[in-house]
């Protein structure tokens, strides 16, 4: 490689138990596309080097596994994990060379010990998220879980949401190398602060509805949405502010209530998506929001 | 007599494997495994019947808006709503789900097959003006390859410069799968995972500003799809018009109705035997078999009874994909049924011209379909046609008229939800007690393609497509996974089940 100029930063994506839907969200980032993340630098003179990558490689098989085994072997790069990691290896298992057959644990031991910096992708690599919902069929657990059981100590930020706006990756990514991990604040569940510092309900656009006791009372209505199950008052995430999908919408801009997907309590101690949420998560909050119009 | 064992397959939606069997290279045998498995249906006992959209479209983040739209589908019927969806609900619903399956048959094609196809480096030569291209060509000088290289022996035929011109196409397939989500989540909330979409309707309410917005975002993509997406198919099954005969699989089709507006259908399901037998489809005798799944043996049941536990130390099984099949029959299901069914249902003109002139393009015929190539072929008219007829349902959306009806359901119930997504037939069956989730099953479209052999041995559509391949010498042979992903797999949404609560999981042991 005659980059002299450039720093490359190793990066090697794999995916546990997912649904995919944090590598289609991250696709979709707007600037810098994805054409640009892959293929130019992702800042000037920082160009990403994307050992791995299951959905954008060309190699199968045999080959696909050398790749991996490969990447094991980079020194400083940046792991993203997406999807959880089950209790046993059956349940996800995902390469085969010779007679041996790799798991996504494996994976996560072998290719953590060279990186610099792990990325929890979504909220089932961060929490367990959909993957570990109950009954958590398959004792599915999230990285930082998984890292303590395995007592592996590494560098770990936790980008949840079901899925993470892509922004909320490739941002991070871009604050990590301009002013290093250790100088990124996170939050108690390791999340930037940058995009996970408020609540939906601080910055929604429904507040002052909220504030004057306008609920919609079914879906379709004008007025905030809290009666109809919105988890904005307990979800910290920037939506409201970023929007998705090139500022076309987000959740509550739809007409729906948010279902506070970037949190560890998702997907069952929200409460029902369409219900009010129950009181004492409103409690546990109430330093955050104001309650008295309720 | 050579196994061959491919795993991790790339460049598809989840963890799938294959073992084929090779003897004077030909594929004698094959058995596909999905290796990933998470037991959704479990989470969703319990829960308000509302509840499940949210949860199902977790199924798989590549295809989750048919998952949104069949899992509505089942508790509207649930709770007595089917009828009285606002025209606005409908419409909306069926614009979402049309412009998300668009994008993903350009994804599918370009990001994920493509370089099955075509080979990016030999961009480097590329002498002309595209940026994209030089954007390539440039990161190929700097000295970077990966993710794209190393790669197995591949028998690109593409000359220099179609092949570079199908790069740039592969490129510019980013932006286009980005403006077409962005269109869908004007009406959808997000993507992925739709929030709009609810029981009753759709939330978002209807403005002018947002129709236009959609359109023009329709326009470019439909635009792509017309003028790149259908001729570069075209010139891929010429090139390799001998994969319009390979890959044949089942020749069994089953496809649901898609995109309906009250007594109006888009696509007509049904079956097709026999290349030109039709017949309706009868969803009581679809039945899922577990003889080589990791789940404990029980009679074949249909779905809405189905009830099944993980049994992950099962000497015959090899994957945690179940074995859909109707009437004891393998069925394929996917653009190819979904269009074929049309076809042969000869309700809709426009739908046959298309199909008969794509053909004389292609110098083919229809038995000519049931094939690699024909599969794609299948896809990419598929977005053509919804392109086109999404242009016309935003039009007929009412500003400011209701998008939802009042959803007031009864404490018991069941309800089904069909839907014809992207990869075809998909099906959802809800059964509520006490005002809660009792039951839930969903059969996808790859559970069907994807399945392992059944009790009668009969091979799954995959495997079918697999056995009798002449392949080349290799570790991943070519043409098994050019047959493999011209199914275009979604394999975490064919792996799930329900266990009775409380079930043990299985003694299996790794790491």
């Amino acid at each position: 490689m005659n980059q002299k100029e450039n720093k490359v930063i190793p990066v090697i994506s794999i995916q546990g138990q997912n649904c995919t839907g944090c590598v289609t969200s991250t696709l979709c980032s707007e600037y810098p596309a994805i054409k640009n993340i892959v293929l130019s630098d992702i800042l000037p003179g920082v160009k990403l080097d994307f050992l791995f990558h299951q959905n954008l490689m060309t190699a199968s098989g045999n080959l696909a596994v050398e790749m991996l085994e490969q990447a094991q072997q980079a020194e400083g790069s940046v792991l993203i994990i997406d999807g959880a990691i089950p209790g046993e290896g059956i349940y996800c298992s995902t390469g085969q060379k010779g007679q041996k057959t790799y798991t996504i644990a494996e994976e996560v031991v072998s290719l953590s010990k060279k990186a610099s910096l792990v990325i929890a992708l979504g909220t089932c690599a961060a929490f367990g998220g959909i993957s570990a919902g109950s009954p958590n069929p398959t004792g599915a657990q999230s990285v930082e879980d998984f890292f303590m059981t395995n007592s592996i100590d590494k560098p770990l930020i936790n980008i949840s949401g079901c899925p993470p706006h892509p922004d909320w990756l490739f941002g991070t990514i871009e604050e990590v190398l301009l002013k290093g991990a250790d100088n990124i604040q996170l939050d108690d569940f390791r999340r930037p602060k940058t995009f996970y510092g408020k609540l939906i309900h601080e910055q929604c656009p429904n507040r002052s509805y909220f504030d004057e006791g306008k609920f919609a009372k079914k879906l379709g209505d004008e007025g905030c949405l809290y009666e109809l199950g919105c988890k904005g008052p307990i979800t910290y995430a920037d939506c409201p502010i970023r929007q998705w999908n090139g500022k076309t919408n987000w959740v509550i801009g739809s007409g729906a209530p948010c279902s506070g997907c970037t949190q560890p309590e998702y997907p069952d101690f929200v409460g029902d998506f369409y219900d009010r949420i129950i009181d004492v998560q409103v409690a546990a909050n109430a330093k955050k929001i104001t309650t008295e119009n309720i | 007599m050579k196994k061959i064992v491919i795993h991790p397959i790339t460049r598809i939606e989840g963890h799938l494997k294959v073992e084929a069997v090779v003897e004077n290279g030909v594929v004698k045998d094959a058995n596909m495994s999905g290796t990933m498995f998470r037991g959704i249906e479990m989470m969703l006992e319990g829960r308000d019947p509302r509840d499940a959209v949210m949860i199902t479209q977790r199924i798989c983040g590549v295809c989750p808006e048919p998952h949104a739209c069949a899992s509505v589908a089942a508790v509207d019927d649930y709770a007595g709503l089917t009828g009285s969806i606002p025209g606005n609900g409908v419409n909306l619903r069926n614009l979402i789900l049309a412009t998300r399956a668009i994008a993903d048959h350009i994804l599918h094609f370009y990001i994920l097959s493509g370089l099955d196809y075509v080979d990016p480096a030999k961009v480097s030569d590329y002498s002309g003006q595209d940026k994209d291209l030089n954007m390539l060509k440039g990161f190929l000088e700097k000295g970077y390859s990966k993710p794209f290289l190393p790669r197995d022996d591949i028998d690109y035929r593409l000359d220099d410069r179609t092949t570079q011109e199908v790069v740039g196409h592969y490129i510019k397939a980013m932006d286009i799968y980005r403006k077409a989500q962005e269109a869908a989540t004007i009406f959808g909330g997000k993507w992925p995972h739709d929030a709009a979409i609810v029981a009753g309707g759709v939330s978002e309410n209807i403005t002018a500003d947002k129709i236009t917005q959609f359109l023009w975002r329709l326009e470019e993509v439909a635009d792509f799809v017309e003028n790149i997406y259908i001729p570069d198919v075209v010139a891929v099954a010429k090139a390799y018009n001998d994969y319009l005969a390979m890959g044949t699989g089942c020749r069994n089709l089953l496809a649901y109705d898609g995109y309906t507006f009250g007594a109006r259908t888009l696509f007509k399901g049904g079956l097709v035997t026999n290349t030109s037998q039709y017949d309706p489809v009868d969803i009581e005798k679809i039945t899922e078999d577990v003889t080589h799944s990791w789940y404990e043996q029980s009679d074949e049941l249909y779905p809405g009874e189905g009830r099944t536990q993980p049994k992950a130390d099962k000497k015959e099984a090899y994957s945690w994909i179940k074995s859909p099949r109707y009437d004891g029959e393998v069925f394929e299901v996917g653009p190819l049924a979904t269009l074929l069914s049309t076809y042969l249902a000869g309700e809709n003109q426009k739908v046959n011209d298309l199909i008969d002139s794509s053909l004389d393009l292609v110098g083919a015929g229809i038995e000519d379909m049931y094939s690699i190539a024909g599969r794609h072929l299948a896809r990419a008219l598929e977005a053509k046609i919804l392109a086109s007829e999404a242009a016309g349902w935003a039009g007929s959306l009412k500003p400011g008229e209701p998008t939802t009806t009042e959803y007031d359901p009864p404490a018991d119930g069941k309800g089904i939800g069909l839907a014809a997504a992207p990869r075809g037939a998909l099906g959802h069956w809800l059964n509520v007690e006490n005002g809660r989730i009792s039951n839930y099953q969903v059969i996808t479209p790859t559970a069907w393609n994807a399945s392992p052999k059944d009790k009668d041995g009969q091979p799954g559509p995959y495997e079918q497509a697999i056995i009798g391949l002449k392949v080349k010498e290799s570790q991943a042979p070519v043409e098994i996974l050019r047959a493999i992903r011209s199914f275009d797999p979604c394999t975490a949404c064919a792996v799930h089940l329900t266990t009775p609560k409380g079930g043990t999981l299985g003694k299996y042991k790794v790491v």
